[in-house]
């Protein structure tokens, strides 16, 4: 077995492989080499290190490919309002070209990660079928898609989070875009608050509450680690729900994103 | 001290009796005593049913365990800070507080009194003590003492979840754990623009790195980084080992 040809074989398929490797050995190694299996076996615990990169290298692909799909929704959105006249007000365009600024910044640290893998841009209908006709000339249906691809995106990272446990450095990079989008959705949803009159909507989602149903469904779950916490610290239901944001499934993700792809 | 921030589900009680240990607190250092008599006083001041008070310089050692355990009792211990740190800000509201701000600062006492809770609930008899925290150096009369202070606390927290992720190992905690950090960063969000309206920096390149990433930062060093704000002494050298 030539081990060095196999790292080769692996950074041909992605850069990142060695590192992925030399974490996998590190930590893999450590625990089983200083227990009871004898010298024989490493070459087998080796040969099962390789196949498990290979694996994790498969899956993160997928996630990182789905988080680059949803970074360049939200690129495109962005540059669009914020190039687009008499949209966004004096007031917000700061908030706006922060915002705009990150996605970019995402996107480009997807498309190097993923390298040959990442999936071409495709290209987005932000009037969502007609649903939102005016997105850009209307700031208030502006403000309301922002807040919503932003709450998605925070449902969206926080789903993938298990699936990436078995790489630890893009787990940890995946948790680092995902709060920055958090901090994203809490600033326009007051925004949005503010805009479309409606104090109920807070940096926070109580309940179910934002701007499109749709992307909100379990929001109002009251029940973490299995065990309903209703009265909790004689805190009110909505404190508890604002407590804890809520995961969504990729499938359902995709669903509420679809309309936006046109292919 | 252990019942000051002991969880109870009677959070009206507690907070009251962190409130009234915060007045004597600020009527001390405003008397211009508690630098220097601080101990003495506070302690001659303390009756007997408060046999335990929060004399400077007390302080437990804390170790916060191994793996998951561990992961979870330092979750705890920063849920603790924060949310003893809100319930002092609402109890005794900085001079100008506007029903805005009470409103959201209301909300985040809350959400950090559930946070801490609901790991004390999930921790059982893994749980560490309830700590003494340490706010001596934080002006609670001064709007902008409070926001400067609050804008740590949550993004320590947000960075302190983004480090641990990695570490947890069972996918129900992991994922628990993504459902309080994006509420996290959320407050800080808040919190920053509160502090600089419609500014960049709600999520401003102090904090967000040139890949637009927030901060990552593993327990040893949040653990030294909010020291001060703890009387007792915090160990975690085998979080999520």
């Amino acid at each position: 077995m030539d081990i060095f040809k196999i790292i080769d074989d692996f950074q041909r398929i992605d850069g990142d492989a060695a590192g992925r490797l030399e974490f996998a050995t590190r930590r893999h190694f450590m625990s089983k080499i200083g227990s009871k299996l004898a010298t024989v076996a490493v070459p087998t615990v080796f040969a099962s290190i390789v196949n498990k990169a290979f694996a994790q290298s498969a899956a993160a692909v997928d996630v990182l490919n789905y988080a680059l799909t949803l970074e360049y929704l939200e690129d495109e959105f962005y540059k669009a309002g914020n190039a687009a006249a008499n949209l966004i007000p004096a007031s917000d365009k700061a908030i706006f070209t922060q915002i705009g600024k990150h996605e970019t910044q995402h996107v480009a640290f997807l498309v190097k990660a993923l390298g040959a893998n990442a999936i071409k841009k495709p290209t987005f209908d932000f009037k969502y079928g007609g649903a939102f006709g005016d997105v850009f000339t209307n700031y208030k249906t502006f403000v309301t898609v922002s807040s919503a691809l932003e709450d998605t995106g925070v449902r969206a990272y926080k789903g993938q989070a298990t699936a990436l446990k078995a790489d630890p450095q893009i787990l940890e990079y995946a948790l680092q875009v995902h709060s920055v989008e958090a901090r994203h959705a809490a600033v326009v949803r007051r925004l949005a608050a503010t805009v479309t009159a409606n104090p109920a909507m807070k940096g926070w989602i109580t309940g179910k509450e934002g701007a499109v149903a749709a992307i909100y469904a379990g929001e109002d779950n009251m029940t973490q680690g299995g065990v309903n916490l209703k009265g909790l610290a004689s805190k009110s239901d909505a404190a508890v729900t604002e407590a804890f944001d809520e995961p969504l499934t990729k499938a359902a993700v995709l669903a509420i994103a679809g309309p936006f792809i046109k292919a | 001290m252990n019942r000051l921030m002991k969880s109870k589900n009677n959070s009206g009680k507690e907070e009251g009796e962190i409130s009234s240990v915060l007045n004597r607190r600020l009527f001390l250092r405003s008397a211009g005593l508690a630098t220097s008599l601080g101990t003495i006083v506070i302690a001659a001041a303390c009756n007997d049913d408060d046999p335990d008070p929060m004399i400077p310089g007390t302080g437990d050692a804390v170790e916060l365990g191994s793996g998951d355990v561990g992961v979870l009792n330092y979750a705890y211990a920063l849920e603790q800070l924060e949310a003893a740190f809100y319930t002092q800000v609402i109890a005794t509201p900085y001079s100008g507080m506007t029903d805005a701000e009470k409103t959201i600062l209301t909300d985040i006492r809350d959400h950090e009194i559930i946070h801490r809770d609901f790991f004390k609930a999930a921790l059982g008899d893994k749980a560490i003590k309830g700590l003494t925290p340490n706010f001596a150096a934080i002006d609670f009369t001064k709007r902008d003492a409070v926001l400067g202070a609050a804008k740590l606390f949550e993004d320590t927290g947000v960075a302190a979840y983004n480090g641990a992720g990695k570490l947890i190992k069972d996918d129900g905690y992991l994922v628990l754990a993504g459902k309080i950090v994006s509420v996290e960063a959320r407050h800080a969000a808040v919190i920053r623009d509160l502090i600089n309206p419609k500014s960049v920096d709600f999520a401003g390149d102090d904090i967000i790195n040139g890949d637009g990433f927030d901060k990552a930062v593993a327990p040893a060093d949040i653990l030294a980084a909010v020291k001060g704000y703890v009387k007792d002494t915090i160990t975690g050298a085998n979080v999520g080992k």
